[in-house]
């Protein structure tokens, strides 16, 4: 064994208590769906964990309904100061069961167990945390003296932070007084169904929170249908589009959190291993399924060399692997249609004239995998400095002055986050100003929390999530919108 | 024996001057019973995106702008409209059919509406801003900023408002910086021409403001699928297409305000609705 050989140290898979298959979570209770039903597998051995109940265009009109009745019956007659003590009581379950909940999450979506246990669960802990606090202050959120819950919220999430999405969308909305149907995403709902039997151990009125499990159809159906009040989406700008123009014309309330193209700007005054390290997490936190991915470097040309020889060094000793072992960096890529459609754009990025680097490491014979992969001498018409890859795969520019930085940065229709590196305080703060990105992280990357808003520019979406900001999205302020004759 | 008077040619105002459509075309303008009163110039689809090319250019450097600076400017349009009050009253009695009392009421409530929409603009970002107390050694601030351009429809006819009208819709988005193409009141667009002189004898700087004249519902499209137009005010389109320029919009994500009823409130969220929030995080450390 060499000195960057370790022992696998697997966390214990006996901590879950899973069920061979799931139904659907309607009115505080699991019921068989009346769709077929489909496997989550698990992407870094192929293995079916358990199955999971499609929701039908019936179940999904009884799980609106389900929260239309909680609405009108228990959520909206009950004061904030209740709302908010149910939702410390599942940010205090969550924690206790955080472990179990980290475990089952590396197992669906691939994710190393070192980013679940120190990242994921923690923050879905504490933005119910945060919220459930909101629930009885709301007049002092500045949307008005006495802003109203939509209502009914239709909630779509992605893949990539399965259960952290969830808290995203789930606390602020019942903080706010609205009822919820989720749906989470097809190839990783096992988090989401756990968190239906919290709601349950905390005794949460039933109908509040439901959840239906399905593909992209299901989401279609859930979004579209006649008796929600609000939409939230976190996904594809493709789909995003269609959301918003399928919305166009009616009430239903609309924040959409959708891709980006994340710039990550290195000047050569920065503390350079410091960057080297905000790189890697900019891009390969999380397999690069990350939607604020700093997937585009920009780099100071007088510092290209010196950074890529950093970066690449640093990259060789990253431990791709076993998702569960607590060793491990990089995890799985979370389905074959991704690690398809990475594969094939970092493709495009050879066949464009790119130069590819790929850091040396095993791939396992089972699952789903993408080693790490820094591209240099990108242009910025490559396709891989424009689309969003949603992998482990770094497209690296240069730059010679702060306006070209800058430039080159904004280059694109997408405007979610971006990242500084440099000491100079005064510079950093005149570039923030002329970033168009609704997250700019200077000398860090890829931090949230529950009191930071977060969400897009353009075509990254509207609407924020977390902070005080992000109680907008679940309630109706005033009439401002009317005029007068 | 009695003077002849000299009518005004009434042009489109697009990056701070007065051009004429690129169509040749014009439409009559008449008073409320029906009596010529000018020639308008009929926006063509290539006005419309001379006009959004203008609005980019002048964006960045408008919204660079001390939020101060800004304030000053948007005052000083209601200085100098105070100052042209005749002349507005009488182009909206004859336009508009109302009496004396009617069309002062309206020139006072534009001029308002921009004194107290100069005073957000150094204020606004204090009451919606933030600053977050994250669980870690960083700074993390909250701030708002422009949206980018705007394209609107003022109120249409039926509101018979239309200085107030375009006064509404514009203002608030000039409080956070944005640049804007507006289609105005398409059978009382006088008032909003004559208000172009305003703006441009105000500090505004060229292309902030563009007014288009002409038939909205054959512009608005191209203006709702323009990739460079960031968001759009459907004020005045209650009565129009205004759905179907919302699912174009959806293309490309722009913001959508959609119509009011009758003249837009004064309103922050008008502001607000136009601005996009933007968080920064910056690591603390003694070292």
């Amino acid at each position: 064994m060499g000195f960057l050989d370790y022992a696998p140290a697997p966390e214990s898979t006996s901590i879950l208590n899973l069920k061979k298959s799931y139904g659907l979570f309607i009115g505080g209770e699991f019921v068989e769906g009346r769709g077929s039903s489909f496997a989550t597998i698990s992407p870094s051995s192929e293995e079916t964990i358990a199955l999971v109940a499609e929701a039908s265009d019936a179940d999904i009109d009884d799980a609106v309904k389900a929260a239309r009745g909680a609405l009108t019956k228990t959520w909206s007659k009950m004061p904030g100061s209740e709302r908010g003590k149910y939702l410390f009581r599942i940010a205090r379950i969550i924690q206790e069961r955080s472990r179990e909940l980290a475990v089952a999450e590396s197992l669906d979506n691939g994710k190393p167990i070192r980013e679940t246990r120190d990242v994921d669960i923690p923050l879905v802990a504490a933005w119910f945390f945060y919220y459930a606090g909101w629930a009885d202050k709301l007049e002092y959120a500045g949307l008005g003296q006495k802003p109203q819950a939509l209502g009914v919220a239709a909630q779509v999430i992605p893949w990539n932070f399965p259960l952290l999405m969830l808290a995203w969308k789930i606390a602020p909305a019942l903080a706010a007084g609205n009822t919820v149907v989720l749906k989470p995403a097809e190839t990783t709902p096992l988090t989401a169904l756990l968190f239906a039997e919290i709601c349950q151990q905390a005794e949460l009125p039933s109908g509040v929170v439901n959840i239906v499990t399905g593909a992209g159809a299901t989401g279609a159906a859930l979004v579209s249908h006649p008796d929600i009040n609000k939409v939230a989406f976190t996904g594809s700008t493709a789909v995003g589009r269609n959301i918003a123009a399928s919305l166009a014309g009616s009430d239903t309330r609309l924040t959409l959190e959708l891709g980006g193209k994340g710039a990550n700007i290195i000047f050569d005054d920065a503390a350079i291993d410091q960057a080297i390290e905000g790189i890697i997490s900019g891009i390969f936190f999380n397999q690069g399924h990350v939607c604020c991915a700093g997937s585009r470097l920009l780099v100071q040309e007088n510092i290209h060399d010196d950074v890529m020889n950093r970066l690449q060094s640093r990259l060789s000793t990253l431990r791709l692997g076993d998702p569960l072992d607590k060793n491990t960096d990089i995890g799985a890529v979370n389905s074959k249609a991704q690690l398809e459609r990475i594969t094939e754009i970092a493709n495009s990025g050879d066949s464009e004239g790119a130069t590819r680097w790929t850091a040396s490491c095993d791939i396992p014979a089972q699952g789903f995998w993408f080693p790490p992969t820094v591209f240099t001498n990108v242009q910025t018409s490559h396709r891989i400095a424009r689309d969003e890859i949603f992998g482990p795969v770094l497209s690296v520019l240069t730059f010679r002055t702060a306006e070209e930085a800058i430039a080159k940065a904004n280059n694109t229709p997408y405007g979610l986050s971006a990242g500084i590196w440099t000491e100079k305080a005064s510079r950093m703060l005149a570039i923030a100003d002329k970033l168009r990105a609704g997250v700019i992280w200077a000398n860090t990357f890829n931090k949230f929390d529950p009191a930071s808003p977060f969400g897009g520019y353009q075509e990254s979406g509207y609407g924020r999530e977390g902070g005080r900001h992000g109680l907008a999205a679940y309630l109706e302020g005033g009439s401002w919108k009317g005029g007068a004759k | 024996m009695s003077r002849l008077s000299i009518p005004k040619t009434y042009k489109l105002f697009i990056g701070g001057k007065f051009p004429r459509s690129e169509s040749g075309h014009t439409y009559e303008v008449t008073t409320s019973g029906g009596k010529f009163l000018a020639n308008a110039a009929l926006a063509s689809r290539k006005d419309a995106r001379d006009a959004v090319v203008a609005a980019r250019a002048a964006q960045p450097g408008f919204a660079s702008l001390t939020a101060y600076n800004r304030g000053q400017i948007l005052y000083r349009i209601a200085e100098v409209l105070e100052g042209r009050r005749e002349q507005f009253v009488a182009e909206i009695m004859a336009s508009e059919g109302v009496r004396a009392g009617g069309a002062n009421k309206q020139v006072d409530d534009a001029i308002d509406t921009w004194v107290w929409y100069a005073g957000w603009a150094d204020k606004y970002a204090q009451v919606v801003g933030n600053g977050n107390p994250v669980s870690g050694p960083f700074f993390n601030l909250s701030t708002p900023e422009a949206t980018g351009v705007v394209a609107a429809v003022a109120p249409q006819s039926g509101s018979a408002n239309s200085l107030l009208g375009v006064s509404a819709v514009i203002a608030p988005m000039l409080v956070s910086g944005n640049t804007v193409v507006v289609l105005a009141n398409h059978t009382q667009p006088l008032s909003a021409i004559s208000f172009a002189e305003v703006l441009a004898t105000s500090d505004v700087p060229g292309g902030v403001v563009n007014i288009l004249t002409g038939d909205v519902a054959a512009v608005m499209p191209w203006l709702a699928s323009h990739a460079d137009v960031n968001a759009l005010d459907l004020s005045g389109g209650a009565d129009l297409e205004w759905v179907s320029w919302s699912q174009d919009a959806a293309q490309t994500l722009k913001r959508v305000l959609p119509p009011s009823d009758g003249v837009p409130l004064r309103a922050l969220e008008r502001v607000t609705f136009f601005t996009e929030l933007k968080t920064v995080w910056h690591t603390k450390a003694l070292g």
